[in-house]
């Protein structure tokens, strides 16, 4: 097969799988599972291939849209290091979601239909990877919302579940909107849709300012997508969809999508530097505030989603660092394999323990689940940066590149990185102290039985990736773009040390055999009262311009389209009525009167 | 025309009939005085196309004999409208026990 072939493939197999499923075997969901499960399997095997094509390998774009000379947009692929990492990334934690779906999802009555929309995702985002070009970056970075609110919304008759669909889909508007405003603003400065054009023609864009409010307004689409503040209250809630969803798309892909997008454009970052200067503090912030709220969260997955918050906090952050780029991929890879990792162990978790999600109704969890216990127990080493495991390298790596950077910005985050390498290993031993150790709280948890080898086995796959991942005998052939390096001893990674050791000491001497809480921040625990917050301004803005319609409907459509016409009818009515008094004198006067009238209008 | 009557006069005579007509259905309580005086102001009409037809000649110097076939036409529609009108009047009569249109004033009872 050429390059060509093995690029379209790679893109339309999952578009076919679903469309199968969705027109054809929707009522055979065991059928349905097999294709899903199949196409994502050959795409993986694809993208393998991928990574052995010759550099200069291209696929001839289809023509989509031509709008003159000014403007024409393909569906064309691209498949440098970057998408060919990516796809690697994508394909493969996304065959092993399917697998470990296969068993999660067995006896779930929507399994084709869930299916479905796992091909679906699996489309859109080979999609954005593959782009050459904004707009069709766009289009994909749409469908991925559309499938994130499919699957978040699996269970719709659940009510929690379909308003965190919504809002995902909602809040990933929001920043779309920028997004698209921002590409718009590219395309003007530098004439080009196409990322190889743009990042020749972006050294000659002469208004700077201009420049750097098109880079934050594509930076507001990585924003929604990858859930950075202050548009990060989608990602908790999207929890409500099934875990291996949670664990493809809201912790391992699509989140990461913002970050691929930047990395993509990141010769638009090197231009514009005040952006820049935004991004990486955004990026510190949020991984400072997603991580101060997953201390106090009860729910396993919860807890998980913050830490995903802070993680894609980092990687933003590197995003908009000097020479930090590749080591926001760096994370970005390893941190998909031990977040999807910790997601289907939770998953796993869950099944087992009957959907208890509190994790203070768990307990116990190591004799009765050993496998999970000790891939989970990998996944959360590589989160808290144990040294060794693939988390540890990458997080060095960007935590170094913000040291480097002499701007004052890059301090800040750097700054803000280092507390977060004092609060993950706390919020982290603290879950898996109380769900995995001590005795178990109650009988759900008590009865936990180990999943079956169709879940367990992603799982150790999973962990080898966790620690191994960013080895040089794995990351290099997957075009990771890093490598575990020897750490020089320096204040970044001796701080990153220290901070694993005292968050964890103090995770482990605060909850180890604990039945509740001993600290309870209730500014933490409801999220700094954000959501609350955007509630609010959402019922006054809304009140509002209810009002402002209610007003306008009564006082100005009503009475000139409805109610106006209708009372006019009923006084004519009430005036023709005088008319009809029944006396044929009347009658005979008024029907000669008029006749004399119209030949009177008529004749003269 | 020998005499020396013209259009005018006919026109005149006519004009006369139909206001006598309308005058008494405006004015009669009768309802068949009323009736008669519609004929009247039908046979009005009548004249009018009579006279008409007789004063506009063709380039053959014939009568236009449109009006007159007209005339024909309206004497049958008004002997028929007769039949009907007056079986009406019969039947009103027989529900109302008066011709007096003033105490025929509401189509219920």
């Amino acid at each position: 097969m050429d390059a060509n072939t093995i690029a379209w493939l790679i893109l339309l197999l999952p578009l076919a799988s679903a469309a199968v499923i969705q027109l054809g075997t929707r009522r055979a969901a065991g059928v349905s599972a097999l294709i899903s499960t199949g196409s994502v399997i050959a795409t993986f095997l694809l993208s393998i291939m991928l990574l052995v094509l010759p550099e200069d390998a291209k696929a001839e774009p289809l023509s989509w849209l031509n709008l003159g000379e000014d403007l024409t947009v393909n569906i064309g692929l691209i498949f440098d290091d970057l998408a060919r990492g990516m796809m690697i990334i994508v394909t493969g934690i996304g065959t092993l979601v399917h697998l470990f779906s296969l068993g999660y999802m067995k006896d779930d009555e929507g399994k084709a239909r869930y299916f479905a929309g796992l091909s679906l995702f699996m489309f859109s985002m080979t999609g954005i990877v593959l782009a050459d070009n904004f707009v069709m970056m766009f289009i994909f970075w749409e469908l991925v919302g559309v499938s994130s609110y499919i699957l978040i919304g699996h269970w719709y008759n659940k009510d929690s579940a379909a308003d965190a669909a919504k809002k995902a889909f909602l809040t990933n508007r929001i920043g779309d909107f920028g997004f698209m405003i921002g590409i718009l603003l590219v395309w003007i400065l530098t004439g080009s849709i196409y990322f190889d054009e743009i990042a020749t023609a972006v050294g000659g864009v002469q208004n700077a300012n201009l420049l750097n409010a098109a880079v934050l307004l594509v930076f507001c689409g990585a924003i929604g997508k990858s859930a950075q503040l202050p548009l990060h209250v989608w990602l908790p809630d999207a929890m409500e969809g099934p875990t291996p969803v949670s664990a493809l798309i809201h912790a391992a892909t699509m989140v990461a999508a913002g970050v691929y997008m930047l990395a993509r454009s990141s010769f638009l970052l090197v231009e514009a530097e005040g952006a820049a200067h935004a991004i990486a503090l955004i990026g510190g912030l949020t991984a400072f505030i997603a991580a101060l709220m997953a201390t106090q969260q009860n729910d396993i997955k919860r807890v998980l989603a913050y830490s995903t918050l802070s993680q894609l906090g980092y990687m933003i952050m590197a995003q908009g660092i000097h020479h930090g780029s590749e080591a926001g991929m760096f994370h970005l890879y390893t941190h998909a394999w031990f977040k999807a990792l910790l997601f289907l162990g939770s998953g796993a978790v869950i099944y087992a323990c009957h959907h208890e999600q509190d994790i203070w109704k768990m307990g116990g969890l190591r004799t009765r689940m050993p496998k999970t216990f000790w891939t989970f127990a990998i996944g959360t080493a590589a989160l808290i940066a144990v040294p060794g495991t693939s988390g540890f390298f990458s997080k060095e790596a960007i935590l170094e590149a913000a040291w480097h950077d002499e701007s004052g910005f890059a301090k800040i985050a750097w700054t803000l990185g280092i507390i977060v390498a004092f609060l993950t290993p706390f919020y982290m031993v603290r879950l898996f102290v109380v769900a995995f150790l001590g005795k178990p709280r109650t009988d759900h948890a008590d009865h936990a039985k180990e999943v079956g080898p169709i879940m367990w086995v992603p799982l150790a796959i999973l962990a080898f990736m966790a620690i191994f991942s960013a080895y040089f005998f794995i990351a290099e052939p997957l075009n990771a773009g890093g490598e575990a390096h020897l750490p020089h001893f320096s204040i970044t990674a001796v701080l990153s040390l220290v901070g694993l050791v005292v968050g964890g000491f103090l995770g482990w001497k605060l909850y180890a055999g604990k039945d509740s809480d001993p600290i309870r921040i209730p500014l933490f625990e409801n999220r700094f009262y954000l959501d609350e917050l955007y509630q609010g301004i959402v019922r006054v803005c809304q009140d509002f311009v209810g009002m402002t319609l209610d007003a306008i409907e009564r006082y100005a459509i009503q009475p000139l389209t409805t109610r106006g016409p209708a009372l006019g009818a009923l006084g004519l009515g009430y005036v023709m009525r005088a008319f009809q008094t029944g006396n044929l004198h009347a009658y005979a006067f008024l029907f000669g009167l008029g006749a004399v009238i119209m030949l009177w209008l008529f004749v003269f | 025309m020998e005499s020396g009557l013209t259009l005018n006069h006919f026109l005149a005579v006519s004009g006369v009939l139909f206001a006598i007509g309308f005058a008494g259905v405006l004015i009669r309580r009768n309802i068949i005085v009323i009736f008669m005086c519609l004929e009247l102001m039908l046979s009005a009409a009548n004249l009018t196309l009579v006279a008409f037809s007789r004063f506009n000649t063709t380039e053959a110097g014939l009568p236009d004999y449109n009006g007159q076939v007209l005339l024909f036409f309206i004497i049958t529609v008004a002997a028929a409208e007769v039949a009907v009108g007056l079986a009406i009047i019969v039947a009103l009569f027989r529900a109302r026990q008066t011709t007096d249109v003033t105490q025929i004033v509401s189509m219920k009872n």
